[in-house]
């Protein structure tokens, strides 16, 4: 049966979670319909560390180039490129028949509003971030266990935290937590027990140290309110 | 023996790059981030509000437990704990 990625974000973490997870996808002999979404286009400033683009790229859809590098995997994978952006009125679409979607955006009010959309649709959520040397991973399994919204209350206002266009990415870790989003979504369409469920994973890369904070649901969550089944606050 | 309390990366630009602070006198969170404030100028708006509560983008683990799901900044601590600073961050598609 063919099961369908979503990553919303080509660029420094979309990238390579889309590059590793068609290779992973046809080393598991998995069909997988993956769909790109962004509405940018590439930027000179990109190629560092956005690895799907070259120099002759510049000005291009990122979702077109990125479905044009990727097609060498098909039949097996299929790519389907969408030139949006997620919000109230793409949504619902992105979301239909979606069994894992990889969140890659630099916008804290998406990132929020993807973890509601994906909690209210039951559709698991791998949240990848990086900001300067640190990078932060946390899978979303609806009803199942704690959310974003469960870890912070909402996003901050415009301009309260650096967003990575002000304070930077490094990109030798965008490809380590691009991939690591790669290989958790592959977990979640059934390669093996999810590692970032219930639990945020913190990557210090300037030093190389790794750490995971163990979540709990908040059963007054907004997103996602006291999942059944999942451990329960006294 | 001291409170320790570990800064994100993006916050250590406020803590001359320090990555732990050892705390002797915090016997609560806010006793804790009040310290902070004090040595580190700056720190305090990013992690408290107007009104002196911690800001929704912003968590604080006393060891590996939440203190939003306890007593909050009225969480008491003991010699030896740690506390972990938690910033929301978004990042990885532009630029």
């Amino acid at each position: 049966m063919t099961r369908t990625a979503v990553i919303l974000g080509m660029g420094g973490l979309g990238c390579p979670a889309a590059l590793l997870l068609c290779e992973e996808a046809r080393a598991a002999r998995l069909p997988l319909r993956l769909v790109l979404v962004d509405d940018d286009r590439v930027e000179a400033s990109n190629l560092s560390r956005q690895i799907l683009y070259r120099a002759r790229d510049v000005g291009g859809l990122k979702v077109e180039v990125a479905a044009e590098r990727l097609a060498r995997f098909g039949p097996l994978v299929e790519i389907d490129a969408r030139p949006v952006r997620f919000g109230p009125s793409t949504s619902a679409h992105l979301l239909r028949g979606a069994d894992v979607m990889l969140d890659g955006t630099d916008s804290f009010e998406t990132r929020f509003a993807v973890n509601d959309a994906c909690c209210a649709a039951g559709v698991a959520l791998v949240h990848g971030a990086v900001l300067g040397w640190t990078g932060q991973i946390l899978t979303v399994l609806p009803r199942r266990g704690p959310c974003l919204r469960c870890l912070f209350e909402g996003p901050p206002p415009p301009g309260a935290l650096p967003a990575c266009s002000e304070a930077g990415v490094a990109s030798p870790l965008c490809g380590v937590i691009g991939s690591v989003m790669a290989a958790e979504a592959m977990r979640v369409l059934g390669a093996g027990p999810v590692r970032a469920a219930g639990r945020l994973l913190v990557w210090e890369g300037a030093t190389g140290r790794r750490r995971e904070i163990p979540l709990r649901p908040d059963p007054a969550c907004a997103a996602c309110g006291a999942p059944a089944g999942a451990e329960r606050h006294p | 023996m001291p409170v320790t309390v570990k800064i994100p990366a993006p916050l250590r630009s406020l803590t001359q790059g320090q990555a732990e602070v050892a705390l002797e006198n915090a016997p609560t969170v806010k006793a804790a981030v009040e310290e902070l404030s004090r040595r580190y100028p700056g720190l305090r708006e990013r992690l408290l509000d107007d009104k002196g509560a911690l800001r929704r983008y912003v968590n604080i683990f006393r060891n590996d437990e939440d203190i939003r799901h306890g007593k909050m900044l009225d969480t008491s601590l003991s010699a030896e704990d740690k506390l972990t600073i938690v910033p929301a961050i978004a990042g990885g598609r532009g630029g």
